[in-house]
Order: C-alpha cells, then structure tokens, then sequence
C-alpha cells in the first residue's frame, strides 16, 4: 500500500507477505466491485447473460476471501504481527468480510434479472439504477482509499451514506405507492424494492470499509453510530 | 557529548491508566561513563503495583536506567549520575540513603541466574538474617519458606533446600533469585532481561510469578522479547540513543505507538 511508504521490516519476507496481503484484498475488491457494476448494468440493459455471468463469478469472490483469511491466518500465526502490522492484518480480515458480502448483495440483485425481464419495463429502473451508481461510487472510492491510505477519502464517503439512505428511502415510499396504486406494478415493484436494500445494503459495506480504513491508517476508531434519520420500514 | 548543551530529548507520554500511584520517578536523569552520555535526561513516572517494561535497542541505556534506581552506578567507577531519581518521594542520590538498604528495598534480577555458592536455604536467609528480619531460627525458616513459595519454588525445593543453589536448573535457579530477593520485603523489584536464558516452560513460570508480583511490588523488566513485554507488563517505555523516545500503557504502545522510531523498533524494521 502506498501509504506504507515506511521502512521495510528487516526480515524481508515478512514486509512482502503484508504488501501481497493488501493487494490480494485490494483484487478481491476490484472483483466485488466489478459484479455490482455488471449487475447493475444487467438490471439496467435487461441483460439476462451478464447476469448469469455475475452469478457465476460471486464463486471467485467467496474463494478469494478464504484465500486471503487462510493468508492473514498464517501471519498471525507465524509472524505475531503488532502495531501497523497488525491492523494491516486485522484490517484486511475485516474488508474481506464485508466484501464477501457485496459480491453476494451484487449477486442476489442479478439474480432477480430473469424475472424483471419477464415484466414489462418500469419508469422506476433509472431511479434504481441511479442510486446504484452512487453505491457504486462509494464502493470505489473506499477500495482506492484502501490502496492509497488516504483516510480523508474514506471518511468522505462514511459522511455520504446518508444520501444513498435518503435514495433508498425516497424509492421506498415511490415504489409503495405505485404497487398500492397499480397492482400490476406488485411484482416488478416487489423485486426492485428487494434490489434497493441490497444498494443500500452495499452502501453499508462501503462504509465499514470506511471505517476500517480510518483505523488501519491512524490506529483510532472512527465515531461508533453515526446519527441516522427514520428508517423508511419505520415511517411507512 | 555535553548533555546540557543539546537540546532535551521529547518524550511521548501516552495518559497513564487512572488510579496508579507513583512509585519511581526521574527527572532529567541523565549517566555518563567517562564522556560518553548512557542516559539523556530522562523524565519518567513508574506506577506501583504494576509491570513496566524497558524495550530498546542494544546499548540504549534499559541496564543504566535500572542501575540508577538501586544505585548499582555507584559500583562503576567512571559512571556519573545527573538529575532526579526518587522512591516514593524520596531522593535515591540523597547521601542520607544506605546503598545496602536501598538494594534491599530494591531487589534486582540479572539475565543470568547468580545464586550464592551456598545451600538453597542459604540463598534466602542471607539477606533476611543480615537485615534482622528474623527474631530467631523459626522466623526465618518461615520468611525461607514463604519467599520461596511466593516465586513458585517451594514445591520444588522443600525436601532439598541444603543442597547448593547453583544445583538446580536455569528457570530454577532464577525463581531461587526472585526468592531471595522477595525475602528481605523489597518495593521495587528490577529484572534485567530475567528470561533470556530459559525455555518456553520455564520463561511462562517466570511470567506467571511477575503476574503474581505485581500485587504487591513495583516491577520494572528489561527485555528484549515484545511478545514478553506486550504479556507481562501494563506500562512500557522505548529508550532509544540513550533518550526515552515513548512512554504509556502497554497496550497503547504495541497497538498504536505514536513515535516513528517505536513503530520501527517494535515491529522489527529498519529505523
Ligand atoms: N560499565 C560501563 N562502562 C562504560 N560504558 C558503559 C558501561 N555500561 C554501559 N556502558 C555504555 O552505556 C551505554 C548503555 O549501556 P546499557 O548497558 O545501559 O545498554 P542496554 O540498553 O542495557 O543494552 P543491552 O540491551 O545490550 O543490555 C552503552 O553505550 C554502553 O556501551
Ligand atoms: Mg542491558
């Protein structure tokens, strides 16, 4: 990680099993990443193949997170890792859960493709996949704070989960009127709610990737609860 | 090097841990050995009743800090004590304190195990019987046998103590040490690298009994080992060159040591 710039570790292959750890992580995140993105564009482009296809892949996701645990594992074990070494080891333990769980989030929103293409288009898959990108957004700019350690980047886009709440709370309330309004609307309705709180979902993931980032780089915790406004299941 | 012409060396002091009573304490401390400075100016509070670890490079000045608090410099012809050392207030360089009782208040342990060339019950009686600690025979087979049960020997030993000291094993021999010294009621235990010269088993015996120590003494360790420090102590210190570079709650300093040269020292890298 570059914002390791620091002395390496006098026993040489110590340093090279923390580096190849934080790019085995920074991989598996460009991974997750990739499966949100494709299947976002499969919801979006009614693409059933690329769907199958994300499917698919959320495999090398699950086996890369055993890979890298087997891996952090191994240093615990062997190199009693302290200090920064040891939250670049904790660190990578915590971000590969949380992206385990985006590629499975990624993977249950392709999974609804196949029946959303059964229906005819709705007016609200643009605002789903707007607020998929903005996920989107957060989820790459805490991978590249990972990789570049810059906390600033990942403690802007903890303070920005709150508009992907408000997203999903604003779609939430949308999409409850139209099924209430049009009860064709029930079915395609009740799959893009379902997408919706797995963005929201990932959105979370983002930020305790967030969190976990301020942490390896300064040793300090982040602000435990962030305040949160209602929850749209709370309001309705 | 002329100390006082350079600037002080800073120190990071982490918050002590609340309710610790103040044991030791040094101000400016500083030891030469001839010109060369061992110790610059050291400005430190060890709590009682807790471990203290002294971690550091080779050569950084961890053995002279802990000579200075029983005055075991004054045994080295070309060391020169500076600045402010005091137990429990009271100034250790003061010419009104005995050199011998201040070692018997303060008891030391070296890396290498140095029982007397006397019985194992010799080992422990000398110092009680030289103090006068003991009105008679059964008082002092008594404070014989509870030292050594408190370092964890008793069991061993029992049915052999007037065979010689220097007849037991390494790990032995040193929890013979820690006997003899808790023999004579110290305050302060030193322990200059006290495990450096035994096994896993032994080393966690040791551990264990500084464990115990701790309810009762102020202990202050030397040791090369991390892992030892990070186990056995609640408050570490990093020398380095002679300076006190951090000082805080162990926990603090194997988790998130704020001095570049800590992190570096620490986690084995080059600093
Ligand atoms: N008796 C002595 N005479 C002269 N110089 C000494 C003497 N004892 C120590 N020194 C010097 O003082 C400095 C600090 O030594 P000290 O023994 O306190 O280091 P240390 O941190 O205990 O090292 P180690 O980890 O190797 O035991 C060193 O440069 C050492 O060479
Ligand atoms: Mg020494």
């Amino acid at each position: 990680m570059t914002n390791q710039v620091k002395a390496p570790h006098i026993v040489k292959a110590f340093s090279e099993e923390l580096e190849q750890l934080s790019a085995d992580v920074a991989a598996m995140g460009g991974l997750a990443e990739s499966l949100v993105s494709d299947a976002l564009q499969a919801a979006a482009t009614r693409d059933g193949d690329l769907a199958a296809e994300v499917v698919a892949r959320d495999a090398q996701v699950d086996a890369m997170q055993r890979d890298i645990e087997k891996k952090i594992i191994r240093l615990l074990a062997l190199r009693h890792p302290i200090a920064q070494d040891l939250r670049v080891c904790i660190a990578a333990l915590k971000i590969v859960t949380d992206l385990e769980r985006v590629g499975d989030l990624a993977k249950s929103i392709a999974r609804r493709v196949p029946t959303l293409n059964d229906s005819e288009p709705t007016a609200f898959a643009a605002s789903v996949d707007r607020m998929g990108k903005l996920v989107l957004s957060h989820i790459h700019e805490v991978l590249d704070a990972y990789v570049t350690g810059e906390t600033a980047r990942a403690v802007a886009v903890w303070e920005r989960d709150d508009d992907v709440d408000e997203h999903y709370n604003a779609l939430f309330r949308e999409l409850v009127r139209a099924m209430r309004d049009d009860h064709a609307m029930i079915g395609p309705g009740a799959h893009l709610l379902f997408i919706a709180k797995n963005l929201e979902r990932i959105g979370d993931h983002a930020t305790n990737i967030a969190e976990v980032i301020h942490y390896l780089v300064t040793g300090s915790e982040l602000a435990s609860e962030r305040p949160r406004g209602p929850r749209p299941e709370q309001t309705v | 090097m002329a100390y006082d012409t350079n600037p002080a060396p800073s120190t990071v002091y982490h918050p002590a841990p609340p309710g610790m009573q103040i044991k030791v304490a040094a101000r400016d401390l500083s030891v030469t050995y001839g010109d060369a400075l061992a110790l610059d100016r050291v400005q430190i509070d060890i709590p009682d009743r807790s471990v203290t670890a002294c971690i550091g490079p080779s050569g950084c000045g961890k053995s002279t800090f802990l000579r200075c608090i029983n005055r075991m410099n004054d045994t080295i012809d070309t060391a020169r004590v500076r600045g402010s050392i005091k137990i429990d207030g009271e100034e250790v360089n003061d010419r009104s304190i005995d050199p011998v009782l201040l070692r018997a208040r303060v008891g030391m342990v070296f890396q290498k195990p140095n029982p007397f060339p006397k019985t194992i019950f010799e080992n422990v009686a000398y110092g009680p019987r030289i103090h006068g600690l003991a009105a008679n025979k059964d008082e002092l087979a008594a404070i014989v046998e509870t030292s050594l049960t408190k370092a964890g020997l008793w069991k061993e030993v029992a049915d052999r103590l007037h065979q010689p000291g220097t007849s037991l094993s390494g790990g032995q021999q040193q929890r013979l040490v820690i006997a003899r010294a808790i023999a004579v009621n110290p305050e302060v235990i030193l322990m200059d690298e006290p495990c450096s010269a035994l096994d896993p088993i032994a080393t966690a015996r040791i551990e264990e009994l500084i464990d115990e120590l701790r309810e009762n003494y102020a202990l202050i360790i030397v040791t090369h080992s991390m892992a030892q420090a990070a186990r056995v102590s609640q408050m570490t210190a990093f020398f380095h060159l002679g300076a006190l570079v951090e000082y805080g709650p162990t926990e603090e300093i194997f988790t998130n040591p704020r001095d570049q040269r800590t992190q570096d020292y620490i986690t084995g890298r080059f600093g």
